[in-house]
Protein backbone atom coordinates (compact mmCIF):
# COMPACT_ATOMS: atom_id res chain seq x y z
CA UNK A 1 0.00 0.00 0.00
CA UNK A 2 2.68 2.45 1.11
CA UNK A 3 4.75 1.64 -1.95
CA UNK A 4 1.81 2.34 -4.25
CA UNK A 5 1.12 5.72 -2.65
CA UNK A 6 4.79 6.56 -2.87
CA UNK A 7 4.90 5.54 -6.53
CA UNK A 8 1.83 7.64 -7.32
CA UNK A 9 3.28 10.72 -5.62
CA UNK A 10 6.71 10.21 -7.18
CA UNK A 11 5.21 9.78 -10.63
CA UNK A 12 3.25 13.01 -10.29
CA UNK A 13 6.33 14.84 -9.09
CA UNK A 14 8.33 13.52 -12.05
CA UNK A 15 5.67 14.57 -14.53
CA UNK A 16 5.49 18.02 -12.98
CA UNK A 17 9.27 18.35 -12.81
CA UNK A 18 9.66 17.20 -16.41
CA UNK A 19 7.73 20.25 -17.55
CA UNK A 20 8.50 22.91 -14.95
CA UNK A 21 11.68 22.04 -13.05
CA UNK A 22 14.10 20.69 -15.64
CA UNK A 23 15.52 23.13 -18.17
CA UNK A 24 15.21 22.34 -21.86
CA UNK A 25 18.30 21.00 -23.58
CA UNK A 26 20.49 23.32 -25.60
CA UNK A 27 19.81 23.16 -29.31
CA UNK A 28 16.76 20.98 -29.06
CA UNK A 29 14.57 23.38 -27.10
CA UNK A 30 11.32 22.40 -25.44
CA UNK A 31 10.93 19.21 -27.43
CA UNK A 32 13.85 17.71 -25.52
CA UNK A 33 11.46 17.15 -22.59
CA UNK A 34 10.20 14.01 -24.27
CA UNK A 35 13.39 12.31 -23.09
CA UNK A 36 11.86 12.04 -19.60
CA UNK A 37 9.17 9.75 -20.99
CA UNK A 38 10.59 8.25 -24.15
CA UNK A 39 13.78 6.78 -22.70
CA UNK A 40 12.16 5.21 -19.59
CA UNK A 41 9.49 3.64 -21.80
CA UNK A 42 12.11 2.13 -24.08
CA UNK A 43 14.13 0.97 -21.07
CA UNK A 44 11.11 -0.74 -19.49
CA UNK A 45 10.30 -2.33 -22.85
CA UNK A 46 13.75 -3.90 -23.12
CA UNK A 47 13.65 -4.85 -19.43
CA UNK A 48 10.34 -6.66 -19.93
CA UNK A 49 11.83 -8.56 -22.86
CA UNK A 50 14.85 -9.52 -20.78
CA UNK A 51 12.63 -10.73 -17.94
CA UNK A 52 10.51 -12.73 -20.37
CA UNK A 53 13.64 -14.46 -21.63
CA UNK A 54 14.68 -15.24 -18.06
CA UNK A 55 11.24 -16.78 -17.50
CA UNK A 56 11.64 -18.79 -20.70
CA UNK A 57 14.94 -20.21 -19.45
CA UNK A 58 13.36 -20.97 -16.07
CA UNK A 59 10.49 -22.72 -17.79
CA UNK A 60 12.82 -24.99 -19.73
CA UNK A 61 14.62 -25.83 -16.48
CA UNK A 62 11.66 -26.37 -14.17
CA UNK A 63 8.77 -27.12 -16.62
CA UNK A 64 6.54 -25.02 -14.40
CA UNK A 65 3.78 -23.47 -16.52
CA UNK A 66 3.81 -20.43 -14.26
CA UNK A 67 7.03 -19.34 -15.94
CA UNK A 68 5.53 -19.82 -19.38
CA UNK A 69 2.61 -17.56 -18.51
CA UNK A 70 4.89 -14.98 -16.97
CA UNK A 71 7.14 -15.10 -20.03
CA UNK A 72 4.22 -14.56 -22.34
CA UNK A 73 2.81 -11.80 -20.13
CA UNK A 74 6.15 -10.01 -20.00
CA UNK A 75 6.40 -10.14 -23.78
CA UNK A 76 2.98 -8.55 -24.01
CA UNK A 77 4.06 -5.85 -21.62
CA UNK A 78 7.28 -5.40 -23.58
CA UNK A 79 5.23 -4.89 -26.73
CA UNK A 80 3.03 -2.26 -25.06
CA UNK A 81 5.98 -0.29 -23.71
CA UNK A 82 7.91 -0.62 -26.97
CA UNK A 83 4.95 0.68 -28.96
CA UNK A 84 4.71 3.64 -26.59
CA UNK A 85 8.43 4.28 -26.98
CA UNK A 86 8.08 4.07 -30.78
CA UNK A 87 5.22 6.55 -30.76
CA UNK A 88 7.00 9.04 -28.52
CA UNK A 89 10.11 8.58 -30.64
CA UNK A 90 8.17 9.28 -33.82
CA UNK A 91 6.72 12.40 -32.24
CA UNK A 92 10.21 13.59 -31.42
CA UNK A 93 11.39 12.72 -34.92
CA UNK A 94 8.60 14.80 -36.41
CA UNK A 95 9.49 17.75 -34.18
CA UNK A 96 13.26 17.53 -34.58
CA UNK A 97 13.82 16.09 -38.08
CA UNK A 98 10.55 16.93 -39.79
CA UNK A 99 9.38 13.38 -40.47
CA UNK A 100 7.68 10.81 -38.29
CA UNK A 101 9.54 7.89 -39.75
CA UNK A 102 12.77 7.80 -41.75
CA UNK A 103 14.24 4.33 -41.03
CA UNK A 104 16.87 5.71 -38.77
CA UNK A 105 18.88 2.75 -37.34
CA UNK A 106 17.15 3.27 -33.99
CA UNK A 107 13.75 3.15 -35.60
CA UNK A 108 14.73 0.10 -37.61
CA UNK A 109 15.93 -1.74 -34.54
CA UNK A 110 12.85 -0.97 -32.47
CA UNK A 111 10.66 -2.00 -35.39
CA UNK A 112 12.43 -5.36 -35.63
CA UNK A 113 12.07 -5.76 -31.88
CA UNK A 114 8.32 -5.48 -32.36
CA UNK A 115 8.48 -7.96 -35.26
CA UNK A 116 10.23 -10.54 -33.08
CA UNK A 117 7.48 -10.47 -30.53
CA UNK A 118 4.80 -10.37 -33.19
CA UNK A 119 6.32 -13.59 -34.50
CA UNK A 120 6.39 -14.96 -30.96
CA UNK A 121 2.65 -14.45 -30.56
CA UNK A 122 2.01 -15.91 -34.02
CA UNK A 123 3.93 -19.01 -32.98
CA UNK A 124 1.99 -19.29 -29.72
CA UNK A 125 -1.34 -19.07 -31.46
CA UNK A 126 -0.29 -21.78 -33.94
CA UNK A 127 0.53 -24.31 -31.20
CA UNK A 128 -2.44 -25.94 -29.60
CA UNK A 129 -1.15 -28.26 -26.93
CA UNK A 130 -0.26 -26.30 -23.80
CA UNK A 131 2.98 -28.01 -22.87
CA UNK A 132 4.32 -27.99 -26.44
CA UNK A 133 3.34 -24.35 -26.82
CA UNK A 134 5.17 -23.42 -23.64
CA UNK A 135 8.28 -25.37 -24.62
CA UNK A 136 8.58 -24.23 -28.22
CA UNK A 137 7.73 -20.61 -27.59
CA UNK A 138 10.30 -20.52 -24.79
CA UNK A 139 12.91 -21.78 -27.24
CA UNK A 140 11.95 -19.09 -29.74
CA UNK A 141 12.04 -16.39 -27.10
CA UNK A 142 15.58 -17.30 -26.07
CA UNK A 143 16.73 -17.59 -29.67
CA UNK A 144 15.17 -14.29 -30.67
CA UNK A 145 16.60 -12.44 -27.72
CA UNK A 146 20.10 -12.99 -29.04
CA UNK A 147 19.47 -10.74 -31.99
CA UNK A 148 18.30 -7.93 -29.69
CA UNK A 149 21.77 -6.83 -28.56
CA UNK A 150 22.84 -6.62 -32.20
CA UNK A 151 19.86 -4.52 -33.09
CA UNK A 152 19.76 -2.27 -30.04
CA UNK A 153 23.43 -1.73 -29.32
CA UNK A 154 25.49 -2.57 -32.37
CA UNK A 155 23.51 -1.56 -35.46
CA UNK A 156 22.86 2.05 -34.32
CA UNK A 157 26.58 2.45 -33.67
CA UNK A 158 27.76 1.04 -36.99
CA UNK A 159 25.33 2.89 -39.21
CA UNK A 160 25.16 6.61 -38.54
CA UNK A 161 22.10 7.56 -36.58
CA UNK A 162 20.46 10.89 -35.90
CA UNK A 163 19.25 9.64 -32.55
CA UNK A 164 20.48 11.75 -29.62
CA UNK A 165 22.48 9.40 -27.47
CA UNK A 166 22.97 10.82 -24.02
CA UNK A 167 22.84 7.65 -21.92
CA UNK A 168 25.54 5.33 -23.11
CA UNK A 169 27.18 7.39 -25.79
CA UNK A 170 30.45 6.56 -27.46
CA UNK A 171 32.64 8.11 -24.76
CA UNK A 172 30.53 6.54 -22.04
CA UNK A 173 29.99 9.93 -20.43
CA UNK A 174 26.92 11.98 -19.69
CA UNK A 175 26.46 15.40 -21.18
CA UNK A 176 23.36 16.46 -19.37
CA UNK A 177 22.42 19.37 -17.23
CA UNK A 178 22.35 18.31 -13.56
CA UNK A 179 18.69 19.28 -13.07
CA UNK A 180 17.75 17.41 -16.22
CA UNK A 181 19.74 14.45 -14.99
CA UNK A 182 17.91 14.38 -11.64
CA UNK A 183 14.50 14.30 -13.31
CA UNK A 184 15.71 11.78 -15.86
CA UNK A 185 16.97 9.33 -13.23
CA UNK A 186 13.87 9.83 -11.10
CA UNK A 187 11.71 9.10 -14.11
CA UNK A 188 13.67 5.93 -14.87
CA UNK A 189 13.12 4.76 -11.30
CA UNK A 190 9.42 5.57 -11.39
CA UNK A 191 8.78 3.74 -14.64
CA UNK A 192 10.78 0.76 -13.42
CA UNK A 193 8.69 0.81 -10.23
CA UNK A 194 5.53 0.89 -12.31
CA UNK A 195 6.79 -2.09 -14.25
CA UNK A 196 7.48 -4.12 -11.16
CA UNK A 197 4.09 -3.21 -9.75
CA UNK A 198 2.34 -4.58 -12.85
CA UNK A 199 4.67 -7.59 -12.77
CA UNK A 200 3.84 -8.36 -9.17
CA UNK A 201 0.08 -7.96 -9.69
CA UNK A 202 0.07 -10.32 -12.63
CA UNK A 203 2.33 -12.84 -10.96
CA UNK A 204 -0.13 -13.08 -8.05
CA UNK A 205 -3.05 -13.30 -10.45
CA UNK A 206 -1.47 -16.19 -12.34
CA UNK A 207 -0.69 -18.05 -9.13
CA UNK A 208 -4.26 -17.57 -7.87
CA UNK A 209 -5.76 -18.78 -11.14
CA UNK A 210 -3.50 -21.83 -11.14
CA UNK A 211 -4.58 -22.62 -7.58
CA UNK A 212 -8.29 -22.19 -8.31
CA UNK A 213 -8.22 -25.05 -10.76
CA UNK A 214 -5.89 -24.29 -13.63
CA UNK A 215 -8.51 -22.85 -15.97
CA UNK A 216 -7.54 -21.49 -19.37
CA UNK A 217 -5.64 -18.30 -19.02
CA UNK A 218 -5.19 -17.27 -22.59
CA UNK B 1 39.25 -40.06 -29.06
CA UNK B 2 39.72 -41.22 -32.62
CA UNK B 3 36.96 -43.76 -32.19
CA UNK B 4 34.45 -41.30 -30.76
CA UNK B 5 35.07 -38.75 -33.47
CA UNK B 6 34.69 -41.36 -36.18
CA UNK B 7 31.39 -42.59 -34.70
CA UNK B 8 30.30 -38.96 -34.54
CA UNK B 9 30.99 -38.51 -38.20
CA UNK B 10 29.22 -41.76 -39.00
CA UNK B 11 26.02 -40.79 -37.22
CA UNK B 12 26.11 -37.37 -38.68
CA UNK B 13 26.62 -38.54 -42.24
CA UNK B 14 23.95 -41.19 -41.81
CA UNK B 15 21.34 -38.46 -41.25
CA UNK B 16 22.71 -36.44 -44.13
CA UNK B 17 22.75 -39.45 -46.41
CA UNK B 18 19.19 -40.40 -45.53
CA UNK B 19 18.01 -36.87 -46.30
CA UNK B 20 19.90 -36.71 -49.55
CA UNK B 21 18.51 -40.07 -50.61
CA UNK B 22 14.92 -39.11 -49.92
CA UNK B 23 15.57 -35.77 -51.61
CA UNK B 24 16.96 -37.56 -54.62
CA UNK B 25 13.77 -39.62 -54.86
CA UNK B 26 11.23 -36.88 -54.42
CA UNK B 27 13.22 -33.76 -55.31
CA UNK B 28 10.80 -31.80 -53.18
CA UNK B 29 13.17 -29.32 -51.56
CA UNK B 30 15.15 -28.57 -54.66
CA UNK B 31 12.13 -28.12 -56.87
CA UNK B 32 10.48 -25.83 -54.32
CA UNK B 33 13.67 -23.80 -54.02
CA UNK B 34 14.27 -23.58 -57.74
CA UNK B 35 10.78 -22.88 -58.90
CA UNK B 36 10.34 -20.16 -56.33
CA UNK B 37 13.67 -18.54 -57.09
CA UNK B 38 13.26 -18.82 -60.82
CA UNK B 39 9.75 -17.37 -60.80
CA UNK B 40 10.74 -14.35 -58.73
CA UNK B 41 13.89 -13.80 -60.75
CA UNK B 42 11.95 -13.92 -64.01
CA UNK B 43 9.35 -11.48 -62.67
CA UNK B 44 12.08 -9.09 -61.56
CA UNK B 45 13.97 -9.37 -64.82
CA UNK B 46 10.80 -9.13 -66.88
CA UNK B 47 9.61 -5.95 -65.23
CA UNK B 48 12.96 -4.21 -65.06
CA UNK B 49 14.54 -5.41 -68.30
CA UNK B 50 18.10 -4.34 -68.80
CA UNK B 51 17.42 -1.01 -67.19
CA UNK B 52 20.39 0.46 -65.40
CA UNK B 53 19.47 0.26 -61.73
CA UNK B 54 21.10 1.34 -58.51
CA UNK B 55 23.56 -1.17 -56.89
CA UNK B 56 21.54 -0.97 -53.67
CA UNK B 57 18.43 -2.03 -55.54
CA UNK B 58 20.31 -4.89 -57.21
CA UNK B 59 21.49 -6.16 -53.84
CA UNK B 60 18.03 -5.89 -52.29
CA UNK B 61 16.36 -7.73 -55.19
CA UNK B 62 18.92 -10.53 -55.14
CA UNK B 63 18.53 -11.12 -51.41
CA UNK B 64 14.74 -10.91 -51.52
CA UNK B 65 14.82 -13.73 -54.08
CA UNK B 66 17.26 -15.77 -51.99
CA UNK B 67 15.42 -15.19 -48.71
CA UNK B 68 11.95 -16.16 -49.87
CA UNK B 69 13.16 -19.06 -52.01
CA UNK B 70 15.08 -20.49 -49.08
CA UNK B 71 12.04 -20.08 -46.84
CA UNK B 72 10.00 -22.12 -49.32
CA UNK B 73 12.61 -24.87 -49.35
CA UNK B 74 13.79 -24.95 -45.74
CA UNK B 75 10.30 -25.21 -44.26
CA UNK B 76 10.16 -28.80 -45.44
CA UNK B 77 13.16 -30.24 -43.65
CA UNK B 78 11.30 -31.26 -40.50
CA UNK B 79 7.73 -31.10 -41.77
CA UNK B 80 8.46 -34.04 -44.04
CA UNK B 81 9.42 -36.17 -41.03
CA UNK B 82 6.20 -35.17 -39.36
CA UNK B 83 4.07 -35.92 -42.41
CA UNK B 84 5.69 -39.23 -43.22
CA UNK B 85 5.44 -40.24 -39.57
CA UNK B 86 9.18 -40.86 -39.39
CA UNK B 87 9.93 -38.34 -36.65
CA UNK B 88 9.70 -40.92 -33.91
CA UNK B 89 11.92 -43.36 -35.79
CA UNK B 90 14.48 -40.66 -36.41
CA UNK B 91 14.40 -39.71 -32.74
CA UNK B 92 14.98 -43.25 -31.63
CA UNK B 93 17.77 -43.97 -34.07
CA UNK B 94 19.98 -40.93 -33.74
CA UNK B 95 21.42 -38.64 -31.11
CA UNK B 96 20.27 -35.04 -31.33
CA UNK B 97 23.73 -33.83 -32.32
CA UNK B 98 23.64 -36.00 -35.43
CA UNK B 99 20.16 -34.94 -36.33
CA UNK B 100 20.77 -31.23 -35.82
CA UNK B 101 24.03 -31.06 -37.72
CA UNK B 102 22.86 -33.52 -40.37
CA UNK B 103 19.80 -31.40 -41.10
CA UNK B 104 21.88 -28.24 -40.94
CA UNK B 105 24.34 -29.53 -43.49
CA UNK B 106 21.54 -30.82 -45.70
CA UNK B 107 19.90 -27.39 -45.67
CA UNK B 108 23.21 -25.72 -46.37
CA UNK B 109 23.88 -28.05 -49.31
CA UNK B 110 20.45 -27.38 -50.80
CA UNK B 111 20.93 -23.65 -50.41
CA UNK B 112 24.37 -23.79 -51.99
CA UNK B 113 23.03 -25.68 -55.00
CA UNK B 114 20.34 -23.03 -55.32
CA UNK B 115 22.87 -20.19 -55.11
CA UNK B 116 25.12 -21.93 -57.60
CA UNK B 117 22.33 -21.57 -60.15
CA UNK B 118 20.59 -18.39 -59.06
CA UNK B 119 23.77 -16.34 -58.57
CA UNK B 120 25.00 -16.72 -62.17
CA UNK B 121 21.44 -16.42 -63.52
CA UNK B 122 21.00 -13.14 -61.69
CA UNK B 123 24.26 -11.85 -63.15
CA UNK B 124 23.20 -12.91 -66.64
CA UNK B 125 19.67 -11.55 -66.47
CA UNK B 126 20.27 -8.33 -64.57
CA UNK B 127 23.89 -7.48 -65.50
CA UNK B 128 24.98 -5.78 -62.30
CA UNK B 129 28.55 -4.41 -62.51
CA UNK B 130 30.82 -6.87 -60.71
CA UNK B 131 34.59 -6.97 -60.29
CA UNK B 132 35.38 -10.13 -58.41
CA UNK B 133 33.34 -13.29 -58.86
CA UNK B 134 35.22 -14.99 -56.05
CA UNK B 135 34.27 -12.40 -53.45
CA UNK B 136 30.69 -12.44 -54.72
CA UNK B 137 30.53 -16.21 -54.19
CA UNK B 138 31.99 -15.75 -50.72
CA UNK B 139 29.23 -13.28 -49.82
CA UNK B 140 26.59 -15.69 -51.10
CA UNK B 141 28.17 -18.62 -49.27
CA UNK B 142 28.30 -16.82 -45.92
CA UNK B 143 24.71 -15.70 -46.38
CA UNK B 144 23.74 -19.33 -47.02
CA UNK B 145 25.55 -20.44 -43.85
CA UNK B 146 23.63 -17.85 -41.84
CA UNK B 147 20.26 -18.63 -43.38
CA UNK B 148 20.56 -22.38 -43.00
CA UNK B 149 22.01 -22.03 -39.51
CA UNK B 150 19.08 -20.01 -38.23
CA UNK B 151 16.31 -21.81 -40.10
CA UNK B 152 17.23 -25.38 -39.09
CA UNK B 153 15.89 -25.05 -35.54
CA UNK B 154 13.04 -22.81 -36.67
CA UNK B 155 11.82 -25.36 -39.20
CA UNK B 156 11.83 -27.93 -36.39
CA UNK B 157 9.68 -25.52 -34.35
CA UNK B 158 7.34 -24.88 -37.24
CA UNK B 159 6.89 -28.59 -37.90
CA UNK B 160 4.92 -28.86 -34.67
CA UNK B 161 2.68 -25.88 -35.39
CA UNK B 162 -0.68 -25.75 -37.10
CA UNK B 163 0.08 -23.22 -39.85
CA UNK B 164 3.31 -24.73 -41.07
CA UNK B 165 3.84 -23.11 -44.41
CA UNK B 166 3.35 -19.48 -43.54
CA UNK B 167 4.99 -19.40 -40.15
CA UNK B 168 8.63 -19.94 -41.11
CA UNK B 169 9.28 -16.63 -42.91
CA UNK B 170 7.53 -14.78 -40.07
CA UNK B 171 9.66 -16.46 -37.43
CA UNK B 172 12.96 -16.32 -39.24
CA UNK B 173 12.84 -12.78 -40.58
CA UNK B 174 13.68 -11.01 -37.30
CA UNK B 175 16.42 -13.51 -36.51
CA UNK B 176 17.90 -13.39 -40.00
CA UNK B 177 17.68 -9.63 -40.31
CA UNK B 178 21.22 -8.89 -39.09
CA UNK B 179 22.53 -11.35 -41.71
CA UNK B 180 20.34 -9.93 -44.48
CA UNK B 181 21.39 -6.43 -43.45
CA UNK B 182 25.10 -7.11 -43.78
CA UNK B 183 24.77 -9.36 -46.83
CA UNK B 184 22.77 -6.73 -48.69
CA UNK B 185 25.28 -4.11 -47.68
CA UNK B 186 28.22 -6.25 -48.83
CA UNK B 187 26.52 -7.05 -52.14
CA UNK B 188 25.72 -3.38 -52.69
CA UNK B 189 29.35 -2.45 -52.10
CA UNK B 190 30.51 -5.20 -54.46
CA UNK B 191 28.16 -4.00 -57.18
CA UNK B 192 29.43 -0.47 -56.78
CA UNK B 193 33.00 -1.50 -57.40
CA UNK B 194 34.64 -2.30 -54.08
CA UNK B 195 36.69 -5.43 -53.49
CA UNK B 196 37.30 -7.74 -50.55
CA UNK B 197 38.88 -4.99 -48.46
CA UNK B 198 35.74 -2.88 -48.56
CA UNK B 199 33.38 -5.57 -47.37
CA UNK B 200 35.46 -7.64 -45.01
CA UNK B 201 33.88 -6.15 -41.87
CA UNK B 202 30.42 -7.07 -43.18
CA UNK B 203 31.59 -10.61 -43.87
CA UNK B 204 33.12 -10.88 -40.42
CA UNK B 205 29.86 -9.76 -38.87
CA UNK B 206 27.85 -12.28 -40.88
CA UNK B 207 30.22 -15.06 -39.91
CA UNK B 208 30.25 -14.27 -36.20
CA UNK B 209 26.49 -13.84 -36.05
CA UNK B 210 26.03 -17.19 -37.81
CA UNK B 211 28.35 -18.90 -35.34
CA UNK B 212 26.41 -17.44 -32.40
CA UNK B 213 23.03 -18.44 -33.84
CA UNK B 214 24.18 -21.97 -34.71
CA UNK B 215 25.63 -22.44 -31.22
CA UNK B 216 22.46 -21.28 -29.48
CA UNK B 217 20.29 -23.34 -31.85
CA UNK B 218 22.33 -26.40 -31.06
CA UNK B 219 22.00 -25.83 -27.32
CA UNK B 220 18.24 -25.33 -27.62
CA UNK B 221 17.57 -28.05 -30.16
CA UNK B 222 17.18 -30.72 -27.50
CA UNK B 223 14.13 -28.94 -26.10
CA UNK B 224 12.47 -28.82 -29.51
CA UNK B 225 13.26 -32.38 -30.38
CA UNK B 226 12.25 -34.13 -27.15
CA UNK B 227 8.98 -35.97 -26.42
Amino acid sequence: MLAKVFLGVAMSVVIYAAFFYAPSAMGLGEKSRIIFFHVPLAWVGVLAYLVSMVHAIKFLKTRDLYHDRMGSFNSEMGVVFTILATITGAMFAQAAWGVYWNWDPRQTSIFVLLLIYGAFFALRSALEEEETRARLSSVYLILAFFSVPFLVFIVPRIYSSLHPDPIINVEGSLNMDSKMFQVFIASLFCFTGLYFWIYNLNSRLIKLKARSGGDELE
Amino acid sequence: MGKTSSSWLKGFFAVLKKDLQSEFRTRYTLSALFMFALTTLVIVSFSLGVMEIDPGLHAALLWIIVFFASMAGMARSFVKEEEAGTRLALRLSGRIEFIFFGKLLFNLLMLMILLLVIGPLYLIFMLPPLESYFVFSLVLFLGAVGISGATTILSALVARAASRGTLLPVLSFPILLPILFTSINATRLLFSGSGFGGIHSDLLFTLSYSVIIITISFLLFGFVWEE
